[in-house]
């Protein structure tokens, strides 16, 4: 019963005053699957979301929903389920009579408000004022706002934000069954690490500018770096070499680019010698996806020495 | 069509799921009934005796009809502030906390949102009417028959004042609909309408009906129109209540054309803010 529905942002931009929040935006959201749309905080991930759901008039391109506007969609609320803010309901109105007045408005029958108020685990606190709930609950109340017309597309503004680890979990399975099901679902957040086990395709936009868009594999393949040490330094620079490898002395034993750890630990069992260290210093996706979203000053200088810090996501090397 | 019912509906409930529209209405048939028991007091005899004690001037004595329209009319001499207040609250409140964003996103034409509104104001704010009227008929008519004076309720003219109360809230309402909508603010909504009626009318009204030509401009002060359309006001009445209250002779408006003259303000209003901030980027 799901009709595939793309949400595609076309040549988008969006000036406030003196202020570009989003320059010449373009991606595709496709049915099916979940897209991160990453970015730091004022990178133009809200602006772009919020003129997609026509709260927000472009100042060029366009942004539509399976080729319409959101304002032209017959039932909007059916086709796309959204949660933007925390912070859009009246601290004196409970949840569920939240959700019974936008059921009302498009058309969505009564008994629905009590499903999505069961998915997301809010029955008994839905009778109470939302003046009394926290962040977190808040949350779920903008996730059951959005899933309340059993939308064909999702679009949901830092839906992790404010969640317990339970939360997460329980989002991050909720989110990729809703895309088994062919639902588009496309989400924000200013963390690559809250939602890399979640999404398929990323978008990652600075400055209003988007600088990365594709699959998450793609963006998970940074350069691999591998630390590697024997007592026979010469021997074991001449051999990497020779296997097509770059390698620097840093203090702390050699830097390898351009072999992985297996292919690091052949050439040497090739060359005969022993191993005292062998570790993949890769770095991880977290800093791969800083180093696209960090401003031009920081930009992420190849660390001195050879050696960066090693990053939580970096595969567990193994020391020979 | 459908889009308008569903919208109305939505709004119905939106104000009925929070507690600000009864205690609105706790309000409105208190101050208004009390109001209109010391009117009823003060226009019967024993009042009057007792005005005149100290002064030696005779209380000028008022025709019953006009004193029991003055009873009864309390509700648009005192309470119009509350249906102007709900008609600011029901636009404002969406930009205070911020649900104007569901509101679209679940009704993306934002004219139909505003039309609901309108049906919405109109309704409660007739509402509030009747509410008003039990307050002042409810306390004001036994006061003038304990006092031994006529109420005046089987008058068709009483009627008649009764039935445009409830077209002068309802308009109210809509006044406060535009005015909210157009602010935006809910502060800013809130000091405008408490200043407006409660000070600034009714000084310029007073001020106004000093000299003929600006009498001329002042019957188009909602408060005066107001008085028109219902056919009975405490300050349209002065000069009967005291002759030394000096008054200009400008035509009053018919009850017609006061309606018309709210009408017309509020309709500007509201235009104005469909073309303005309901228009605007939602944040």
């Amino acid at each position: 019963m799901v009709t595939p529905t793309p949400l595609s942002i076309d040549s988008l931009t969006k000036v406030y005053g003196e202020v570009t929040a989003v320059r010449d935006v373009s991606f595709v959201a496709r049915p099916g699957r979940v897209t991160g749309f990453l970015g730091p905080n004022g990178a133009g991930k809200t602006s772009t979301l919020r003129i997609l759901l026509g709260l927000n008039r472009p100042t060029a391109g366009s942004a539509l929903i399976d080729g319409q506007r959101y304002r032209d969609l017959d039932a909007p609320m059916h086709r796309v389920g959204s949660s933007l803010s925390a912070d859009v309901f009246h601290p004196g109105r409970s949840g569920r009579n939240h959700l019974a007045t936008l059921a009302i408005a498009a058309g969505i029958s009564r008994a629905r408000v009590d499903t999505v108020l069961e998915m997301v685990g809010l029955a008994e606190a839905g009778r109470r004022a939302v003046g009394g709930y926290s962040l977190g609950m808040r949350q779920r109340l903008g996730l059951a706002s959005a899933l309340l017309g059993d939308p064909d597309a999702l679009v949901l503004d830092e839906p992790i934000n404010g969640l317990d680890p339970d939360g997460i979990r329980w989002m991050r399975s909720l989110l990729r069954s809703l895309a088994a099901e062919g639902r588009t679902v496309l989400l924000s957040s200013h963390v690559l690490s809250e939602v890399q086990q979640t999404v398929d395709d990323v978008v990652v936009i600075r400055h209003g500018r988007v600088v990365f868009d594709g699959e998450l594999s793609t963006l998970e393949a940074p350069t691999t770096r591998v630390r590697v040490d024997a007592a026979d330094r010469a021997a074991l620079t001449d051999a990497l070499t020779r296997a097509g490898a770059t390698v620097e002395l840093g203090s702390a034993g050699l830097a390898v680019l351009g072999l992985d750890v297996a292919r690091t630990g052949e050439v040497a069992r090739d060359a005969g010698l022993a191993l005292t260290h062998l570790s993949d210093e890769s770095d991880g996706l977290e800093s791969v996806f800083l180093a696209l979203t960090a401003d031009d000053v920081a930009a992420s200088p190849p660390p001195e020495g050879g050696w960066a810090p090693p990053s939580a996501a970096a595969a567990e090397g193994s020391a020979a | 069509m459908t889009a308008l019912l569903r919208a109305t509906a939505s709004e119905f409930a939106k104000v009925f799921s929070l507690k600000s529209w009864w205690l609105l209405g706790l309000i409105i048939v208190v101050y208004v009934g009390l109001t209109a028991a010391a009117l009823a007091f003060f226009f019967s005899d024993i009042g009057s005796q007792l005005a005149g004690v100290g002064t030696g001037a005779p209380a000028p004595e008022l025709d019953p009809v006009v004193a029991a329209n003055l009873v009864y009319s309390s509700v648009t001499a005192v309470g119009l502030v509350i249906p102007l207040l709900f008609g600011a609250l029901l636009a404002t409140t969406e930009w205070r906390h911020g649900t104007l964003t569901p509101t679209v996103l679940a009704q993306p034409r934002r004219g139909i949102v505003l039309a609901a509104k309108g049906v919405v104001a109109a309704v409660m704010g007739a509402v509030y009417g009747v509410v008003g009227l039990i307050g002042s008929v409810g306390l004001g008519a036994p006061v003038l028959a304990a006092l031994g004076e006529p109420t005046a309720l089987d008058e068709p003219e009483v009627i008649g004042v009764l039935l445009r109360t409830l077209l002068a809230t309802a308009l109210w309402s809509l006044l406060g609909l535009g005015l909210g909508a157009l602010l935006t603010s809910q502060i800013a909504a809130i000091v405008i309408v408490l200043a407006f009626t409660q000070f600034v009318e009714p000084i310029l009204r007073l001020v106004a009906s000093v000299w003929e030509w600006s009498a001329s401009i002042g019957r188009f002060l909602p408060g005066s129109a107001t008085d028109a359309l219902v056919g009975a006001g405490i300050l349209s009445s002065l000069n009967a209540l005291d002759p030394s209250v000096p008054s200009a002779t400008v035509d009053a408006l018919t009850w017609w054309q006061g309606g018309l003259v709210l009408a017309a303000l509020a309709a500007v209003l509201i235009v104005a803010a469909s073309l303005t901030t309901m228009r605007r980027d939602v944040e």
